[in-house]
């Protein structure tokens, strides 16, 4: 519901919301805890990728892993995932 | 050629989802609504309704399933009662607020405690508020003709909401009555393939009903209130394209009877408007002036109807099946609502009478109109609502 100009006769029925990036604003800001990984151990076995609940994180094709903290709501789950314990979740003000 | 068959209300709700060429069912058993989607579950089974017909663990997934089918672009019907409908409660405001237009038999039965699985209205009534239109059958040729009307108005481009029709448990449901059904060809003339305002596309993916801020929730209710005043105008409409198609109506939004000349008027609901026809009859007979009204649609509540039909009478009294704890019936506070702006306004007493299934006969309803005369020939109403037949 971007295009606030628009007559109500013009919405849709029921809102309809079509996939965009942050369509809530950058959720990464409701973080406490930031999830840090150490490249030196992390295996690439992706696991962070797969169970990331909001898909903060991107594969490269070298399937090194990447956290986007502009929506990264830190819940923690990476790290209680990853079997190298390479993801450290640390409190945002520090 | 049409059909003349002997059957029940429920097994003729049934009947009129085949024909309505419902693609997805998705129920749970309750009494009395189970012999519903038995009927249709035979229906599925032997091949002569080609639709999916999904066992849920709920009612509440049963309208979430219908939802979600119904939001794929396919025509879907359930059927519920009482407490079951009571638990779907949740999912009935997310159907109207999606737009959704699924049609549900509402086979009416008392809430517990105590428990009881005889009919009165606090089920579909304690349901008013969530968007969904209701309409009241009297009879079971009009569960038939209902539930074609109701697909028809709800796939109206001016309305899509999902609507009830609301039957009363074992008086209608479980009860035998001779039923006209249409040739099949005849109903897909009068009911166009199924139209919904927006369907899921797995090439255009959105998602529905995500939150919606403050400076723009209104408007979507708003938009909900417009859809109901549209139904208003269609539903007689409806009705009327349908007597021509198929040679019978079910009654617009208010049946009338005797009531041109009336000085009083019986208000009522479903069922009970056959005994009060015979009690206004007898009445007449007398020599005493009253009529009958039927609210068959209770959502949109049929105000200008009311507002005419109380134009020169000079009291209306209501039958509810039904009691708003802590204050009254809800036909009485809205038809009082109705005509409270009208400048010579009829006095207006309301009965409760019914509950739980206890037998509302002609006698009971010549009873409370004759306490009506009493009242009208007074110009006062001593008691604002009165309990029918109650032990001391």
């Amino acid at each position: 519901m971007s295009e606030a100009k628009k007559s109500r006769k013009e919405w849709p029925l029921t809102p309809l919301s079509t996939p965009t990036v942050g369509s809530m604003g950058k959720t990464g800001s409701w973080r406490t805890f930031r999830p840090e990984i150490n490249y030196g151990k992390c295996t690439r076995c992706t696991l962070c990728w797969i169970y990331c609940p909001d898909a903060a994180i991107t594969r490269e094709d070298d399937d090194s892993v990447k956290i986007d903290y502009d929506y990264c709501k830190g819940c923690g789950i990476c790290a209680n995932e990853c079997p190298t314990k390479a993801i450290s979740m640390k409190r945002e003000e520090e | 050629m049409p059909q003349m068959t002997i059957d029940t209300a429920n097994h003729i709700a049934g009947y009129a989802a085949k024909a309505a060429r419902v693609k997805v069912v998705a129920a749970y058993p309750i009494t009395p609504q189970t012999t519903v989607v038995e009927k249709i579950a035979d229906f599925v089974e032997s091949g002569e309704m080609n639709a999916e017909y999904i066992r849920v663990e709920s009612e509440h997934s049963a309208m979430a399933a219908c939802m979600s089918a119904a939001a794929t672009g396919v025509r879907t019907f359930t059927a519920t009662s009482s407490h079951g409908l009571a638990l779907m409660h949740e999912a009935l405001h997310w159907a109207s607020g999606s737009r959704l237009p699924i049609v549900m038999a509402v086979v009416n039965r008392a809430m517990g405690a105590p428990w009881s699985i005889w009919p009165d209205f606090s089920d579909s009534l304690s349901q008013r508020d969530t968007g969904w239109i209701q309409f009241y059958c009297a009879d079971n040729q009009e569960v038939f003709d209902t539930i074609i009307q109701a697909y028809k108005l709800c796939e109206n481009e001016r309305v899509f909401l999902p609507a009830m029709v609301c039957l009363e448990g074992f008086i209608l449901s479980h009860t035998y009555a001779p039923v006209n059904l249409p040739d099949q060809d005849k109903v897909d003339q009068f009911l166009p393939d199924y139209k919904c305002g927006w369907t899921l596309d797995i090439n255009r993916p959105y998602s529905h009903g995500n939150l919606v801020s403050p400076e723009w929730y209104m408007e979507f209710r708003y938009m909900i209130q417009e859809a109901m005043e549209n139904a208003k105008q269609l539903i007689p409409q409806i009705d009327k394209e349908y007597g021509k198609h198929f040679g019978r109506e079910a009654g617009g939004l208010v049946e009338k009877y005797k009531c041109e000349d009336a000085d009083l008027i019986m208000l009522t609901m479903g069922t009970m408007a056959s005994d009060a026809k015979i009690a206004v009859d007898k009445l007449r007979k007398e020599g005493q002036k009253v009529g009958m009204g039927r609210v068959r649609v209770y959502r949109p509540y049929p105000t200008e109807e009311i507002v005419k039909l109380a134009q020169s009478v000079q009291m209306v009294s209501t039958i509810d099946r039904h009691i708003s704890f802590g204050m009254e019936g809800f036909l009485a506070s809205e038809t009082k609502a109705a005509l409270f702006n009208q400048k010579d306004r009829p006095l207006v007493a309301g009965f409760i009478a019914g509950l739980g299934g206890r037998d509302v006969t002609a006698e009971t309803i010549e009873k409370m109109a004759q306490k009506s005369l009493k009242s009208m020939r007074a110009g006062k109403v001593e008691k604002e609502t009165e309990w029918v037949d109650l032990r001391e």
